[in-house]
């Protein structure tokens, strides 16, 4: 025999073992121990369409972020004008982005340096001077801003995925999508709203005293006194949040402490007088701070302030040292553990919004499992049977081609750790329909060969020789198509794109070259005379 | 077996002045539709959420509209989604009618109020915002005139290296108008079928646009094969020698695609269906298209740069 069709035979037959091993971790349940330390482990991953899970994108409003920074500046602004004896007329936020700045034009110069040497990312859009008074426009360098932004998505980042960490959930995905977004995905996960909750919530605690020298009613009437603000609290919690009575309260809209201090927070179990409560653990910083404002104001209420919401506003008995305080609001146990997570992850440096999701319970993703593969058992003997009867022998060796091309396309999937979605399911058996396209170009040529009166041999060899430039041009097109459409898709239809080009990669393989080393064999051995196409 | 009997000479491009007046007949009422009437956009493209439901009890469809109308949501649509009996349901709800984050949540509860919270099962959920929708939009309209253009380039080089430069672009031309009109007629009769335009649609029309070239590609091969053995005749005669050589190649391979299609159509459940229909369509108008515009929009050309 001809070594070439030897050495070509030889690497089929590597290829074929190789593929068994990729595919048993997906067909075989229960391997043996050993089987890991030699033999690839990774299953054909099943996309969230098919093992059911949550498919979300969030949008970071960095904006929002951009506001939250310049209000600090503005709160520093104002103390350390202050410090400096400088009394501004006014230090307002103004057009998102900007802040705007009165001060006695006396003191223009010192704020001028003074901007320079404690506030260098901000530079000075304008300066105005008026009847007495300087006015600046501040605002940030259009780079400043940028890597503001940046850094507010890449905080969210950080701790959605410490959220998710702690909220436990298997093989999730969590990563940057664009500008502002965040894709995160979460396989198999059964309670997709409590996950949302979780990851969805901003989460800055915030302390604030109340205000009892004024009252709430009047406030409501006529708008907050000056340095105050109305926020509500829930009464009683109904079951899980339907009909729940909002109760306002006045509090100051000084912000005494944050979040920002919490080193761990953990669910107490209830007792018999209070529900579940979360405890927080501040961090040494956080206990000296927590401690001094409790001396300061000891009999004064203090509201604990989560999201805008007040959970409660207990009185402040006595100085609290050691460093712990709590949340109670009559949670439920889930309620608890759920913000104990958030509180603990940390608080998002802006708010999110979610702007798409995509959720598959588990009994839908069986379902379509199913359907893909019935459809793929029906779809495929119709074309072996089809092959087989038209092209007889010639047809049987392309079906057997087609058999090997499906073993290598799922063998390429789990070994590139590909995610199989149920167009990708769709996408394989369209590549059954298409795979054959190459075997009828050579099949119909060996044909035209036969009735040009070539012996068979040489119409075998003319065959492949003059089909192989079709083959080539129709798979790279489609090839293209399927790359395009790669870029573009997201999830399932990328999992579409991937069995599209990687079933023409093992089309080429099978249908050209497979078929060919067994028409070689039997030129090698001398038994072509007759064929049968 | 044979289907189409060697020696097979139908004379194609004799019916290419009708072809040509059919087709852009065709072509220009899709435009026509699409602009006066416009595709129906599913959530990916329009924003909005379909849920999907499932339910152990008979529910009738007014029933569970009024009962999302009730929630507020007025602007639903609800149709029958699986099999018969079985209960199933997809709703559709406008993006305005509640926030994206807790609609799934505000469903659940309002609906397990009414029917009884463990007797139905969300089953699905999608969510598209409405920046998030017009974004795919975009993408989705770019990607299929990139895969087209593509095409067009790819078969000018490839045949314009072999063939003169010239000739390259008469065929990518060709090939592009003739994906033009697949993509049009699928359109169009996805459109006429009710079916909504959604990510999976474009998946499909890409690869229409890869599929349908397949043919185009296989039959000019042919006629600068056949341009180099057979000097005497004249383009005509060995444009529709081509076309007649290839033809059962042509009808097999469309044949075992659509085959599987069938299979999917069928079987593949109601997500699968529409893309499936959307290839059925345009594999069948690919081959029409192949055999109809592109070779005689060769043969215009050719003429008209004779002449």
């Amino acid at each position: 025999m001809q070594r070439g069709v030897l050495i070509r035979l030889t690497i089929f037959l590597v290829l074929t073992f190789a593929a068994l091993l990729y595919l048993t971790p997906t067909f075989v349940s229960a391997l043996p121990s050993w089987w890991g330390e030699y033999f690839p482990t990774d299953r054909i991953h099943l996309g969230l369409d098919l093992q059911g899970g949550s498919h979300l994108v969030l949008e970071v409003k960095v904006d929002k972020a951009v506001e939250n920074t310049l209000e600090r500046i503005k709160g520093e602004l104002n103390t350390l004008l202050k410090e400096k004896g400088v009394v501004p007329s006014a230090v307002e936020r103004v057009q998102g982005s900007r802040i705007e700045l009165k001060v006695p034009s006396a003191s223009g110069d010192n704020v001028r340096s003074l901007l320079r040497s404690e506030f260098p990312n901000l530079v000075v859009v304008s300066t105005r001077s008026g009847q007495g008074t300087m006015d600046f426009v501040l605002g940030f360098q259009e780079k400043e801003l940028r890597s503001l932004k940046d850094t507010a998505v890449d905080q969210s980042l950080e701790t959605i995925r410490n959220r998710i960490d702690q909220f436990g959930v298997s093989e999730p995905i969590i990563q940057r999508q664009g500008d502002q977004n965040i894709l995160v995905q979460l396989p198999g996960i059964q309670d997709p709203e409590r996950a949302k909750e979780i990851i969805g919530k901003t989460a800055l605690l915030e302390f604030k005293l109340l205000d009892e020298t004024h009252n709430v009613e009047e406030a409501l009437r006529n708008g907050p006194p000056p340095g105050t603000q109305i926020l509500y609290g829930y009464a009683s919690k109904g079951d899980g949040g339907v009909g729940k009575e909002q109760v306002p309260y006045l509090v100051e809209a000084r912000t005494l402490m944050t979040g920002e201090y919490i080193s761990d927070a953990r669910v107490r179990p209830s007792s018999r007088l209070e529900g579940p409560y979360v405890e927080l653990i501040l961090s040494s910083s956080g206990a000296r701070l927590f401690e001094r404002i409790t001396a300061e104001n000891v009999k004064r209420r203090l509201a604990i302030i989560l999201d805008n919401r007040v959970y409660s506003a207990p009185v402040i008995q006595e100085r609290i040292g050691g460093g712990r305080a709590s949340i109670t609001g009559s949670f439920e146990i889930r309620e608890a553990r759920d913000l104990s997570i958030v509180l603990r992850a940390g608080a998002l440096p802006a708010p999110v919004e979610i702007v798409e999701e995509r959720t598959v319970g588990p009994s839908l993703g069986r379902d379509s499992i199913t359907q893909g593969v019935t459809s793929f058992i029906v779809g495929g003997s119709l074309v072996i049977l089809f092959m087989a009867a038209y092209y007889k022998g010639a047809g049987l060796l392309a079906d057997a081609a087609l058999l090997f091309n499906i073993l290598f396309l799922l063998a390429v999937l789990a070994g590139f750790k590909a995610v199989l979605t149920l167009p990708g399911i769709a996408g394989i058996v369209l590549t059954m329909g298409m795979a054959v396209d190459a075997n009828v170009l050579i099949n119909e040529r060996i044909r035209e060969e036969l009735r040009a009166g070539r012996p068979p041999r040489s119409a075998v060899e003319a065959g492949y020789e003059r089909a192989l430039p079709a083959i080539l041009d129709s798979n790279i097109t489609t090839f293209l198509s399927g790359v395009i459409l790669f870029q573009f898709g997201t999830g399932p239809v990328k999992g579409f794109a991937v069995t599209l080009c990687v079933g023409i990669l093992t089309t080429i393989i099978t249908a050209v070259y497979l078929t060919r080393v067994y028409y070689d064999y039997r030129m090698a051995a001398r038994k072509l005379t007759r064929i049968s196409v | 077996m044979e289907i189409i009997k060697p020696g097979t000479k139908i004379p194609f491009t004799r019916y290419r002045y009708i072809a040509i007046f059919l087709s852009t007949a065709v072509n220009v009422a899709v435009i026509v539709l699409l602009l006066v009437k416009g595709p129906i956009l599913g959530v990916d493209f329009a924003g909005g959420t379909v849920l999907q439901l499932k339910f152990q009890q008979k529910v009738t469809i007014p029933e569970l509209r009024a009962a999302l109308s009730g929630l507020g949501m007025e602007n639903n649509v609800v149709q029958d989604f699986g099999q018969e009996g079985s209960n199933e349901f997809l709703i559709r709800l406008d993006k305005t009618s509640v926030q994206l984050s807790d609609l799934g949540e505000r469903v659940r509860k309002g609906l397990g109020q009414k029917f009884g919270a463990d007797k139905f099962e969300i089953r699905r959920n999608e969510s598209v915002g409405p920046k998030v929708g017009e974004d795919l939009r975009r993408q989705g309209i770019w990607s299929v005139v990139a895969a087209t253009v593509m095409m067009g380039v790819y078969i000018w080089v490839r045949f314009g290296a072999s063939f003169g430069s010239r000739f390259g672009l008469h065929f990518g031309l060709g090939a592009v108008i003739a994906l033009i009109h697949d993509v049009l007629v699928t359109i169009g009769a996805l459109m006429l079928a009710h079916y909504e335009f959604d990510l999976t649609i474009v998946a499909a029309l890409l690869t229409i646009v890869g599929f349908s070239v397949n043919d185009t590609v296989i039959v000019c091969d042919r006629i600068r094969e056949n341009m180099r053995k057979i000097r005497r005749e004249s383009l005509e005669s060995i444009i529709n020698l081509s076309i007649n050589e290839t033809l059962s190649r042509t009808i097999i391979t469309t044949g075992t695609a659509i085959l599987v299609l069938l299979g999917l159509f069928v079987l593949g459940g109601g997500v699968i269906r529409p893309f499936a229909f959307a290839l059925l369509i345009g594999f069948f108008s690919g081959v029409y298209s192949t055999i109809f515009i592109a070779s005689p929009v060769i043969l215009l050309w050719e003429k008209g740069k004779k002449s």
